[in-house]
């Protein structure tokens, strides 16, 4: 394997990385407004993912800084050609990272609404968009000559597309609901509400599967590179989704969480597959495509970059993976405040 | 390539950097003072100065936050704004962008949170290594930053080979002198920044009469930063200044308003001039006789060349075009820059010396002007990043690409659209973050029945150590 390839791969471990984690953390914004009854739930809510967000978010950081480095023309045609969409993107990071914060700072009742509506709409538009770009990089973009956009917005916005969107919103709800079952206390009644809404969101994000599906393999046959080898991973992908609803009906919450990340993980490694050699098709001419050869760097570079990836990634995971463990405690809704701020 | 989408996404880089660099400085230089204040307060096995520490962190906290998401669109512009850019260096100036993530970003956020809602899970030595590894990660992320501006204004270690620069020796460009010298100069700034708040926040506490033993303390340490801070801030410029002379001379020549090279053999240093472009010299010019010479090189009869005589040389190199930068913000913004780092040390070292005399924390009139002086640094960072970045134009890297030719092909109305949206958020941004840290930093310490915060809620009180009670924090 060369090491463009190699970076190709540690590019999509970098997306599936990111959306596996950062994916609960929107769900749990997302699903906020449907399950936190009063200020102390919401409070609850927050706690479960207080360390983790900014952690978590480091990955697509990681993803761009990554595909810069190694594959300089892809990252510039890919950010160019979906201009508005990762200016929204920005925007609504930039929203929701500081209502965190910015929410407990001053006790007034329209100032935290203010953050809980900016962090809803700050976790909406990347989970939507995120699974936009994903469906779009499948489908393909407009790219001429030098790796130039030639098409408008509306070149990317496709049923394909959008269904791609909600797919990926969904899913993080889903996700999200079964990382609060591992979070919240046990015998609380938030947890039970987060296991009927793992259950009701869950039922809605298979359908959009099945539908992202349809309209992608069948209807539109984005994915007609695939060998029946490849169908391995999406196939993986449906039983895993499918084993969520069994974990739920067995009550086990670790099990739950890992089968709803591994359907994230695994459609994000299905893309790529899909995607398997180009890093950006066009669809105007297959002679306009972006490949792993045409758009990586120069192999110094690439070898440079494998060698700080093999020295600091397994670092990064290690600490990571510890900041879970020192904060692995279930949180409790904390009943004393709960009235006091209502 | 249409003009406006250049001056736009220009326009649009530069305030965005600008918004994003209110921040960062702010955050590097007070991380170390969070490191060393805990230090300290381990070291004394003190609660009293651990709540100070928790103090001072939540403010730290609180722009943090602003400065991480500023950051973000920092990265992203490169690919969505400048596509020919990203083409062009992506090779090189990819990989300190990567290295900044792999070794700053996930190390900052991550220990962050662990030192700052983990501080009851784990022994105290540990805590205190949290606070050490983010105040190393912000610098180390600093350090990647200026070493990739380095190379755009001073590209070394590449060949150029299918119109992109390709790396040759990272470690050449690891070893960039610019970089070097640049990262003296952000490094100090940085703590400079931190330095007047924290002694503007300790002397108005102290003035107040509320917790004046405990102040006392970050006062004084934050003075000790201040004077080593600026100190550095005036040498590294200097030395920074110097070097210009030799790799960028049309920048120097910019900030000295140097239009024609002298005649005689030495060159006086320009104090205050009225630069005209469309004439090519100064309308007025005060002088001082052999200081430029001096300042430049060290010695009194070495001379510089004046923008005229490099125009020539670059048409001759590059081929026509005008390749003189903007020389009016250029000259006016290093002016300004040297003349509040002056201010600064000398703030420092007055304070210094109230110290020494014991009469730094009655001295009311010494803390009252200490108020104003936090703006000082940012307005010298803000002059700075003009001097800096507008200097080297018409270039995006020096001698190599043309910043109109590092464009993205964007609709016009993309770019207006993006620009609108972030300024909208980023002043709504700097009025919050302003607003709360004068909020927090106001309030002083109080008992956590009287903090209205919920998860991060800052509990001052550690201990059994009796805590005073001023107000309610919201006058």
């Amino acid at each position: 394997m060369s090491e463009a390839v190699l970076w190709f791969w540690l590019v999509t471990a970098c997306f599936a990385v990111y959306f596996f984690l950062e994916g609960f953390d929107f769900g749990v914004d997302l699903l906020r407004p449907f399950l936190a009854k009063n200020e102390a739930e919401r409070r609850a809510l927050i706690q479960t993912i207080g360390p983790f967000w900014d952690g978590n978010e480091v990955w697509v950081i990681l993803a761009a800084g990554a595909i810069f480095a190694t594959f300089p023309a892809w990252y510039g045609a890919l950010l160019t050609g979906m201009y508005p969409l990762f200016t929204l993107i920005l925007l609504a990071l930039i929203g929701r990272g500081v209502a965190f914060e910015f929410r407990a700072q001053v006790d007034s009742r329209a100032w935290r609404i203010f953050w809980d509506v900016t962090s809803f709409a700050g976790s909406l538009i990347p989970a939507f968009a995120w699974g936009l770009i994903m469906a779009a990089l499948v489908q393909g973009l407009p790219i001429g000559e030098g790796g130039r956009y030639q098409g408008s917005v509306l070149s990317y916005v496709t049923p394909f597309t959008l269904f791609g969107g909600l797919t990926t919103t969904l899913l993080f709800m889903l996700h999200g609901a079964t990382f609060l079952l591992l979070r919240l206390h046990k015998q609380g009644e938030l947890h039970a509400r987060a296991r009927r809404a793992a259950l009701f969101w869950g039922a809605l994000a298979t359908a959009a599967v099945l539908g992202f599906v349809y309209l992608g393999y069948v209807r539109d046959e984005l994915f007609k590179n695939f060998g029946l080898g490849s169908w391995v991973l999406p196939g993986l992908a449906a039983l895993t989704l499918a084993g969520i609803w069994l974990s739920l009906r067995l009550a086990r919450d670790g099990l739950s969480f890992a089968m709803s990340g591994l359907t994230i993980v695994l459609s994000v490694v299905t893309v790529f597959l899909g995607l398997f050699p180009n890093v950006l098709p066009s669809t105007l001419s297959p002679s306009f495509n972006l490949t792993i050869s045409n758009a990586a760097s120069q192999p110094y570079t690439l070898h440079l970059m494998t060698i700080v990836g093999a020295v600091f990634l397994p670092l990064i995971v290690g600490y990571q993976a510890w900041n879970y463990y020192v904060f692995r405690r279930r949180i409790a809704v904390d009943d004393k405040k709960a009235g006091a701020a209502h | 390539m249409d003009f406006d989408t250049l001056a736009l996404s220009r326009f649009q880089f530069a305030t965005t950097s600008i918004f994003h660099y209110f921040f960062v400085p702010f955050t590097v230089g007070f991380a170390l003072f969070i490191a060393l204040l805990q230090t300290l307060a381990f070291v004394r096995r003190s609660d009293d100065l651990e709540r100070l520490t928790r103090f001072f962190g939540h403010l730290f906290f609180i722009n943090f936050v602003v400065g991480v998401v500023t950051g973000i669109v920092q990265e992203f512009q490169f690919g969505m704004n400048w596509q020919s850019f990203s083409n062009f260096v992506g090779n090189i100036f990819g990989v300190p962008l990567a290295l900044e993530v792999l070794m700053a970003f996930f190390l900052e956020s991550t220990f962050l949170g662990l030192w700052w809602f983990g501080k009851d899970r784990l022994p105290a030595w540990v805590n205190l290594s949290f606070i050490w590894l983010v105040a190393i990660g912000t610098a180390v992320s600093a350090f990647w930053i200026v070493i990739a501006n380095a190379w755009m204004q001073h590209p070394v270690g590449y060949v150029l080979h299918d119109g992109q620069a390709v790396l040759t020796s990272f470690w050449a460009v690891m070893t960039n002198p610019k970089g070097l010298e640049w990262s003296a100069h952000i490094l100090t700034g940085a703590v400079t920044v931190a330095a007047f708040f924290v002694i503007a926040v300790s002397g108005y506490h102290i003035r107040r009469n509320h917790e004046v033993n405990l102040f006392k303390t970050s006062l004084r340490l934050g003075l000790v930063l201040a004077a080593l801070g600026s100190g550095g801030v005036v040498v590294s410029g200097h030395i920074q200044g110097q070097s210009a002379v030799r790799d960028q001379p049309m920048k120097y020549a910019a900030f000295s308003a140097l239009w024609d090279t002298p005649k005689e053999g030495n060159m006086s240093e320009s104090l205050i001039a009225l630069p005209s472009t469309a004439q090519g010299r100064n309308l007025f010019s005060l002088e001082v006789p052999y200081l430029g010479s001096f300042l430049a090189f060290n010695n009194l009869y070495q001379k510089a060349q004046g923008l005229n005589e490099l125009q020539a040389m670059m048409v001759k190199q590059y081929g026509p075009g005008n390749y003189i930068p903007p020389v009016w913000p250029v000259y006016w913004a290093f002016r300004i820059m040297v003349g509040i780092g002056g201010v600064m040390l000398l703030t420092a070292l007055w304070g210094l010396w109230l110290w020494r005399r014991g009469r730094l924390e009655t001295a009311y009139g010494y803390l009252t002007f200490l108020l104003i002086m936090p703006l000082a640094p940012h307005l010298a960072n803000f002059s700075g990043f003009i001097t800096t970045e507008i200097g080297r134009q018409p270039w995006v890297v020096q001698g190599l690409l043309l910043t109109r030719n590092a464009v993205s092909p964007l609709p016009l109305l993309y770019v207006v659209l993006s620009l609108i949206a972030f300024w909208v958020v980023y002043l709504l941004l700097i009025g919050l973050d302003v607003f709360l840290l004068t909020r927090t930093a106001r309030a002083g310490m109080h008992p956590p029945e009287v903090q209205a915060a919920s998860a991060p809620a800052p509990d001052y009180t550690l201990g059994s150590a009796p805590v005073r009670l001023e107000g309610n924090g919201h006058e």
